[in-house]
């Protein structure tokens, strides 16, 4: 039986816990469940939260198992079984159950490094737009029809740009 | 560039210049990138794989600074090449396992090394001697700009950059230090210490990564979040853990040095015979007595012109290049017979032990010399 973390060892380390009648259980190798501090059973409902194996069978009970991926046809159990995502549009599909496990594995849950010089545009792009919008809104209502005119001018313009 | 070229280079990084170089090995630094709603390589068909790694080669060979590259895919690759750019850290382990729609580009230095369809599309690896996390990630992230500008990477806004592992989701970035410890094994402190930096986030892993062991006394010591936090307060979080972690091993060489000579001396004699006299040798005995042997320079017992040669054995005493050294196929115990030979000659330079100058350093007269000395 290979480990459920990193797949390549052998498990020794078998775990079972029984929470409010509902049974889980986790195969580690030596190795993992070391580096996941799994060595005292007090210490294995964060194991288990650091591992989303809780999260993952809940999902398919709900029957989200069978969804698939629209870019690269991968799904819930072809994560479970390999660990790895199949392409990035994988991180929208499976968002739900991929939540709680990003939370459980880093510091925080929105990146806040390097942007890519095209991201930052589309983003700066973006927030004129929503200033454009609230704008024509204003305008709009105080019946200010020339600048709303000049303003949606702007926002089509901004929606040209966004495309390209 | 030749691969025979490649080998005949010592790797820059090896060398041993950077700061904080007598224990700070090496630092090395990765990004990893992929092309934006294309199958990930674990989960692409070979055919979509190919495709990939022809639409990202030619940007990467063109680089200005893979002028000179050595380029190769790894289907071209001889099971004992991969193995010797394993052994030099140039190629994950993971990367060897590769072959068709694979690729690795590094520059001559062997300072960067980049692998295309590993379990990312691009793995971007940049290596220095001593502790230089910083200025390694200077580097990647102007390749990291320059390739953007040529692909398009799968970024979110709110998760960042996309990879195959949830792990590494975000910045994408691995930071990590090889440390030479010593000191802090022989004192028993060693433990500690992994178990204080495993709490704060960190990992603490073998020579080769991710379960393997810890042979040498080296330690690789890496950042294990990469969402939420920015690649500078990463780095910084890192170098100020190592730099604890240096303070700590000179401590634990002062306290072996004041407390614990006889031990310490014994070591060392001990690990001078063995080297200078034994036939056969595996690769775990090689770099646990070199290691020791590599504590001695620093504390003065061996010329510190010494230093290089007793480096460059850490890595020509591996498997693969032993093999690579001799030509022909060598089963286990003859590459232990090789290996002891290629020791004993090279060790043929290093002088005796000498112990007086460990008890002026420290300005310890007290502690005895041993009688056969």
């Amino acid at each position: 039986m290979l480990c459920d973390v990193c797949k390549c060892n052998d498990a020794t380390v078998f775990l079972t816990q029984i929470i409010e009648g509902k049974m889980q259980k986790v195969n580690l190798c030596d190795a993992c469940s070391k580096e996941k501090g799994v060595q005292d059973p007090t210490g294995f409902a964060l194991a288990d939260l650091l591992l989303g194996i809780g999260a993952a069978e809940e999902i398919e009970k709900g029957g989200a198992a069978a969804q698939r991926c629209p870019v690269c046809g991968f799904t819930q159990s072809d994560f479970k079984k390999t660990g790895r995502l199949g392409c990035s549009t994988c991180y929208v599909t499976f968002t739900e159950s991929l939540t709680a496990l990003l939370k459980a594995m880093h510091k925080g849950t929105s990146h806040v490094g390097k942007v890519p010089e095209r991201a930052q545009r589309v983003g700066e792009l973006s927030d004129r737009m929503r200033t454009l919008s609230e704008n024509l809104q204003k305008a709009v209502a105080e019946e200010n029809y020339e600048t709303a005119a000049s303003l949606r001018d702007q926002i089509k313009q901004l929606e040209s740009e966004l495309a390209g | 560039m030749k691969f025979a070229n490649v080998i005949s280079n010592g790797g820059e990084w090896l060398r041993g210049e950077g700061p904080h170089h007598q224990i700070v090995i090496s630092s090395r630094l990765r990004l990893a990138r992929n092309l934006r709603n294309r199958a990930f390589p674990g989960w692409a068909k070979k055919a979509e794989r190919i495709a990939i790694l022809e639409l990202i080669k030619p940007h990467v060979e063109k680089l200005p600074e893979m002028q000179d590259s050595f380029s190769e895919l790894l289907q071209d690759l001889s099971a004992l090449e991969k193995q010797v750019l394993v052994e030099r850290h140039l190629i994950s382990r993971e990367h060897a396992a590769k072959s068709a729609g694979s690729a690795i580009v590094m520059n001559r230095r062997q300072t960067l090394s980049i692998m295309i369809n590993e379990e990312d599309h691009l793995r971007m690896q940049s290596m220095r001697s001593g502790l230089q996390l910083r200025q390694a990630f200077k580097l990647l992230d102007k390749i990291d700009s320059a390739l953007e500008g040529e692909l398009e990477f799968a970024y979110d806004q709110k998760l960042g950059y996309l990879t195959a592992c949830p792990t590494n989701v975000g910045t994408g970035m691995r930071a990590s230090a090889m440390l030479h410890l010593p000191g802090l094994v022989l004192s028993e402190l060693i433990n500690q210490v992994v178990q204080a930096v495993s709490k704060i986030g960190l990992a603490v892993r073998g020579l080769y990564g991710e379960g393997t062991e810890a042979m040498g006394n080296l330690f690789q010591i890496s950042n294990q979040t990469t969402l939420g936090e920015k690649e500078d307060e990463i780095i910084t979080r890192l170098t100020k853990v190592i730099e604890t972690i240096i303070e700590k091993e000179h401590d634990a060489r002062q306290v072996l040095i004041q407390k614990k000579s006889n031990t310490l001396w014994d070591q060392i004699g001990r690990a001078y015979g063995v080297l200078t006299y034994a036939h056969a040798m595996s690769s775990k005995e090689a770099l646990n007595l070199l290691s020791i042997i590599k504590l001695g320079i620093d504390l003065g017992a061996f010329p510190e012109d010494k230093r290089l040669p007793i480096d460059e054995l850490f890595i020509d005493t591996q498997p693969a290049h032993l093999q690579n050294t001799s030509q022909q196929k060598l089963n286990a115990e003859e590459r232990d017979h090789l290996r002891a030979q290629i020791i004993r000659a090279r060790l043929k330079v290093l002088p005796k032990p000498d112990i007086s100058k460990l008890a002026k350093e420290t300005g310890n007269g007290s502690s005895p010399t041993p009688s056969e000395q």
